[in-house]
């Protein structure tokens, strides 16, 4: 069954969520990829780093072990730490 | 809602009286009267003719059933009669069959109607009354958690929240006759309408039980009130939060506490409707640390910070002192600080207890700060004996401490070069550490232990900042 809260806020933001803001530039960022182990993302994550670094960004790769469950917390927070910006590679 | 004409019973077959009575509402039948059955349980249990499901409880709760079996009499699409439980001379004058349930004992008792279960009368209130809740509503997604899903809506202070569901909402604001929609003012820093039903809303996240909610009404009341300066004090760089005093029977009737570890942990309204109000600053203004709330340290008190005042002393009461009989309940809102306590094991007599209080005092905020932050004192049983078995009223305390607390020097503000101590003037005579009325006075804390709690309060007060408001806690 589904429960249904009622909102405690002043009502002055929107119900759903709002991504945060996107920068404006990747000057002086570090950029994480995360391929989440599905087949070839890694194959579209390479050619991201290669544009990437050409442009003189740093790039941090990162891997999930299973396209089937969600990160390990350790590996969450260690893309956390380290980065300013992630790219997950989703598609097959 | 249309009543068939005749006689209504409301039944349920758990209730041995409502077994007992089936075959007189069969025999009122059988005498030619009308006869509609609502059942509770059981559709296939009452022998008439007529008889309507009702175990979605609508009709019940629409007749306003309360015990069943439960027997009305309409005429003209009107309740004329009704009869509770079995009683055979209501039954006879009500339907007037004079030999009704001749077989049966004079009076049973009835049972309780399902509609008024625990649990139940508020999910049938949401249903089928009048219910007007101002809140947009959010469903949790299924297999979510929903205390987890309180804080991903970054709703909660740090620590886990009651999940304010319809049902729980509906029940809080059964403690109170103010209405869901009332606007009680607006919340800073958004200047938000905060209602009736978004404070009500925050208490049950808070923990509150619904009969707490006037005190947490009357606190967010004093604290909109612009004299407070809860944006300031929202604001602020400096440590301090709310901090709501309670007096009055209300204290006795929600068991608060004013005794030992009153400032402290253990005792749920004390916590939870200080931090209704914190959470009312939060959610619905939108006050949030390292935000609006820019304060460099916060204190631990900020996650709410409400106590009662022990009113067993010969001293007035902080209300009485704000213009609120004892009689009545009031609150009283400070901007507070974490307490500091003062130890005196050893004074008897009033003058060096006031001198011993008065050292701590005239170091709070800077020992040099003239004009400093109002100060909460927080007399313990045995400081406060010690003035009261000589005599001293409250206003001849605080008149002591204002005398006892005059510094050294000029305004000297804090602890810039020019201001070294080398370069004070000497001998510049003596300023007041407070301004007029800000020593207040409060008893209460556990009966051993020589020792007070000083809390100061922001900076920033009077018309530059913020003073004390005192609201009566109306039902």
């Amino acid at each position: 069954m589904t429960t249904t809260l009622l909102d405690p806020t002043g009502e002055l933001a929107p119900l759903e969520r709002q991504p945060i803001a996107k920068p404006a530039t990747l000057d002086g960022l570090t950029v994480g990829l995360l391929d989440i182990s599905k087949a070839r993302g890694d194959v579209f994550l390479d050619r991201l780093d290669a544009l990437l670094s050409a442009r003189g960004v740093r790039v941090r790769r990162y891997k999930k072990p299973t396209f089937t469950r969600p990160a390990p917390i350790p590996l969450i927070q260690q893309i956390a730490a380290e980065v300013d910006v992630v790219v997950e590679a989703l598609a097959d | 809602m249309q009543l068939p004409e005749g006689i209504i019973a409301v039944v349920k077959q758990d209730c041995p009286t409502c077994v007992l009575v089936d075959p007189v509402l069969k025999e009122i039948e059988a005498q030619g009267l009308p006869v509609t059955v609502y059942v509770q349980d059981e559709p296939d249990f009452p022998s008439v003719a007529r008889v309507v499901d009702d175990r979605a409880l609508e009709h019940s709760f629409r007749l306003d059933i309360e015990t069943v079996p439960t027997l009305i009499r309409v005429t003209d699409g009107r309740e004329e009669a009704r009869a509770i439980g079995w009683a055979r001379a209501e039954w006879q004058a009500l339907t007037g069959l004079v030999t009704l349930g001749a077989a049966l004992p004079e009076q049973r008792p009835g049972c309780g109607s399902k509609s008024v279960e625990p649990g139940i009368a508020e999910r049938l209130a949401l249903r089928y009354g009048d219910v007007v809740m101002p809140a947009r509503r959010l469903d949790v997604p299924p297999l979510e958690d929903d205390v987890e899903f309180c804080f991903e809506r970054g709703w909660s202070d740090g620590l886990p929240l009651v999940p304010p569901t319809e049902e729980r909402v509906y029940r809080m604001l059964q403690g109170t006759t103010h209405k869901p929609d009332e606007v009680l003012g607006l919340a800073p820093p958004n200047h938000a309408e905060c209602t009736v039903a978004k404070v009500a809303i925050n208490a049950v996240m808070a923990g509150c039980k619904p009969e707490y909610l006037p005190v947490v009404i009357a606190a967010v009341e004093a604290a909109l009130d612009p004299a407070f300066c809860l944006h300031g004090l929202l604001a602020t760089t400096w440590f301090s939060g709310p901090m709501v005093v309670v007096n009055g029977p209300v204290r006795g009737a929600i068991g608060m506490n004013w005794r030992g570890n009153v400032l402290g942990q253990g005792n749920r309204a004390n916590l939870t409707i200080g931090r209704a109000l914190q959470l009312v600053v939060r959610n619905v203004g939108g006050g949030r640390p390292q935000e609006a709330d820019q304060s460099t340290f916060g204190t631990p008190a900020k996650l709410g910070f409400c106590f009662a005042e022990d009113e067993a002393t010969p001293w007035t009461t902080l209300g009485e002192d704000r213009g609120v009989p004892r009689e009545r309940s009031a609150v009283t809102v400070f901007s507070a600080d974490g307490p500091i306590g003062v130890a005196d094991q050893k004074s008897r007599t009033p003058e060096p207890l006031v001198d011993s209080l008065a050292g701590t005092l005239r170091a709070i905020n800077h020992y040099r700060l003239a004009n400093a932050a109002d100060v909460v004192i927080v007399v313990g049983p045995e400081h406060g004996r010690v003035f009261d078995e000589a005599g001293w009223s409250k206003a001849d305390v605080a008149g002591a401490l204002h005398a006892a607390t005059r510094i050294d020097g000029h305004d000297l503000g804090m602890g810039t070069d020019k201001d070294a101590p080398s370069a004070r003037p000497q001998g510049a005579g003596t300023l007041p550490k407070f301004r007029e009325g800000g020593i207040h006075l409060v008893r209460a804390g556990g009966d051993a232990g020589m020792f007070s709690a000083i809390i100061p309060g922001w900076l920033m007060k009077g018309s530059l900042g913020t003073d004390p408001v005192t609201r009566e806690v109306s039902t």
